[in-house]
């Protein structure tokens, strides 16, 4: 298994969808061969068209508001010691977190495919806020489909799709978190494919979604370049990318420009849930060794027990909160080119006050697990070391949570 | 045609002018026991059975089968259990066919050639795996044949003809033909005569593949369907399990009803 270079990771599969010969491919049913098969040409082509790019460029820019910036965290690098640490705010972005870039380009495919409809899955409730957002600006009808757990703990993201004008609907099945959800959201594209558009709030599910997702998200990593350059004349010697992975869309968005690189110059690093310290539950499929599985139409390393019964996971954040991880990650994570680990509900919760004390930033829980990881790592490190983390989501709509867990927010 | 036994059950009906009756309930619903009993009551009226294997993360299925799905895993169903059902099943009715219908994750994680070794002992006739579409099931389709079990593809309203014209070429005795666009057990939002237009385009390809019919498939339909090689009742059947044990009825008796009138409307 090996990775190339010069192409975009989201394009090295084979002809069945497979990177690395085993990761993703399309396990649909008989009739979302067609609805798949239709959007995998309309995508292929939309990508080569300037004029779309430009379309997309402009709405990057001017809806989302492409750069969101590059700073340095001044305050906790001199608390902690050892690398400097940076942030890429992506919560700045429209909307709050980095979800809005796919939501935005999945409304500009459903359009030009002459869909009204589109439907999509959400667990933080970001990529189902985001894409109601994206629905009302292009004039789509939107519904999402929101684990009833996942409603309650993330009321304000509800809160904003509802007056967006899109219908939540509630999933009680299992666990009734985000792979519910998912698994919901494909059945009513399964009985709604002639004219729904459907939007995977990852870089999950089928492989053209996990396609769609990362070329949108790969618009972080096109900026963070550019900083970087910047900001340091040449890209620095020695980089750390640090990033939370739920399905594994920000991560990769992060970390597309700079694959190709060295991993000594610049290391990738995926941080996924652990879940609570005292529970055997836990949302991290790729740092705990899972198997590889079947979900959500894709091959992936998945939580699930021996006979392929999918586990039900546990986190703090309700947008790592996933059983099973995109099939990009379980290869960059099987040719060696990123490293997985995992953080605890508590760290994460630890990480989030310790940021919030030194800096100017409110990262929404999935990124203070990222942010737990560089607080263990950078003491240790050397001063010329770059460590960067995304900050892809605001924790406003962790709100409840926080004040809960920390008695205040 | 060769003369397996999915092959024997559709002549038989045919012989009767009638289409077959496929049923489909989920193994270990609402346990292990009951589900083999129940296997057994109804394939005096069934000409083939189909037996789900539950996954509790099902992409296709609707309300009534997760139901009967996820109450067979909390039960304790396990894949060793639903070859045991089959075993048990197949030595009191050796000609009966028996299709398992699941989801591919199950049979990569028992090991395709494994899960196929067991369905040989254990006498399955023929399997449905609803995520593994053409082309990508090729490879399996034919593991399945070189041990003589029959590997039946789904074909839907979506299905484009170049794909159709493949999925027949590549097809075993049995064709699935899915009446909509719906998960299982939705309401039939397709005119019957619709359907079988449909079906006929697949007959036409070539006769001699049998070809069923489900999804939607109640008492009050089934009827508008007749033409059909044969016609699958799933949700239906699920749907009277649950109802039974909500109203603490025996489930086996309430379903041999319900297969009885199913069959007594095709006959
Ligand atoms: C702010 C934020 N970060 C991260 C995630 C995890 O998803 P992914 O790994 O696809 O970025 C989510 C998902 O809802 C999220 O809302």
């Amino acid at each position: 298994m090996k990775l190339k270079k010069n192409i975009p990771l989201i394009d090295q599969h084979d002809k069945y969808g497979f990177w690395g010969g085993k990761f993703g491919g399309s396990y649909i049913p008989e009739t979302l061969k067609k609805p798949v098969e239709d959007l995998t040409k309309t995508f292929e082509k939309l990508r080569k068209d300037k004029k779309f790019i430009k379309k997309r460029d402009f709405y990057f820019k001017n809806y989302i508001g492409s750069p969101t910036s590059f700073i340095k965290l001044e305050n906790l690098s001199n608390h902690l010691g050892g690398a400097q640490i940076w942030a890429k705010v992506v919560s700045e972005a429209n909307g709050g977190a980095h979800k809005i870039y796919n939501a935005t380009v999945h409304a500009l495919i459903c359009k030009a495919m002459g869909k009204k409809y589109i439907v999509g899955d959400t667990g933080a409730g970001y990529a189902g806020k985001m894409l109601s957002m994206a629905a009302k600006k292009f004039g789509l009808k939107c519904k999402i489909f929101m684990g009833a757990k996942d409603i309650k703990r993330q009321k304000p993201n509800c809160d904003a799709m509802k007056k967006n004008g899109a219908e939540i609907v509630p999933v009680y099945s299992g666990s009734q978190t985000l792979v519910d959800a998912v698994s919901e959201c494909m059945r009513y594209w399964v009985s709604n494919c002639d004219n729904t558009h459907m939007c995977v709030g990852s870089t999950v599910g089928p492989n053209i979604f996990v396609k769609i997702c990362g070329w949108s998200t790969a618009q972080i990593s096109r900026e963070l370049k550019a900083q970087l350059k910047k900001e340091f004349k040449k890209i620095p010697k020695k980089i750390k990318l640090i990033n939370c992975v739920g399905g594994g869309s920000s991560a990769y968005g992060f970390w597309s420009e700079f694959i190709d690189f060295n991993k000594k110059q610049i290391e990738l690093i995926g941080v996924e849930a652990g879940g609570p310290k005292k529970s055997k539950l836990h949302a991290a499929p790729l740092s705990k060794n899972a198997k590889i599985g079947i979900l959500h139409g894709a091959a992936s390393y998945v939580c699930q027990n021996n006979e392929g019964q999918i586990h039900e996971t546990e986190s703090i954040s309700a947008g790592l909160d996933y059983p099973g991880v995109s099939p990009i990650h379980c290869f960059l994570k099987d040719t060696k080119r990123a490293r997985y680990t995992f953080a605890t509900d508590e760290e994460a919760l630890n990480a989030y006050k310790l940021i919030k004390k030194y800096e100017k930033l409110n990262p929404s829980l999935e990124p203070s697990h990222a942010f737990a990881e560089v607080i263990k790592i950078a003491p240790g490190l050397s001063k010329d070391t770059i460590c960067i983390v995304n900050s892809c989501g605001d924790a406003k709509k962790d709100r409840d949570i926080l004040k809960k867990r920390l008695g205040k927010y | 045609m060769n003369s397996s036994s999915i092959n024997l059950a559709f002549k038989i009906a045919q012989n009767e002018n009638r289409p077959a009756l496929l049923t489909y309930t989920v193994a270990g619903d609402n346990n292990k026991k009951k589900s083999l009993e129940i296997l057994k009551s109804i394939s005096k009226y069934a000409d083939i059975c189909e037996l789900g294997f539950p996954h509790n993360t099902p992409i296709a299925d609707g309300g009534q089968i997760q139901t009967s799905a996820y109450r067979a895993i909390k039960n304790g169903i396990k894949i060793n259990d639903v070859f045991s059902i089959v075993s048990q099943f197949k030595k009191l009715k050796k000609s009966k066919p028996i299709i398992l219908m699941g989801y591919y994750n199950l049979i990569y994680q028992y090991n395709e050639n494994k899960f196929l070794n067991k369905c040989k002992k254990s006498k399955v006739d023929g399997l449905i795996v609803v995520d593994l579409p053409f082309p990508e099931n090729k490879k399996f389709a034919s593991k399945c044949k070189r041990k003589n079990i029959s590997f039946i593809q789904l074909i839907s309203p979506t299905t484009s003809k170049s794909r159709l014209k493949q999925i027949i070429k590549s097809s075993h005795e049995m064709i699935y033909y899915i009446s909509m666009l719906s998960t299982t057990g939705g309401k039939l939002k397709v005119s019957p005569r619709k359907i079988l237009r449909e079906y006929s385009k697949i007959k036409k390809q070539n006769k001699s593949k049998n070809v069923v019919i489900g999804f939607g498939i109640t008492e009050k339909n089934i009827n508008s369907l007749k033409k059909a090689d044969g016609l699958v009742v799933g949700s239906a059947i699920c749907k009277e399990i649950t109802n039974s044990i909500k109203k603490r009825q025996n489930a086996v008796t309430n379903v041999i009803n319900v297969v009885k009138r199913l069959k007594k409307k095709i006959t």
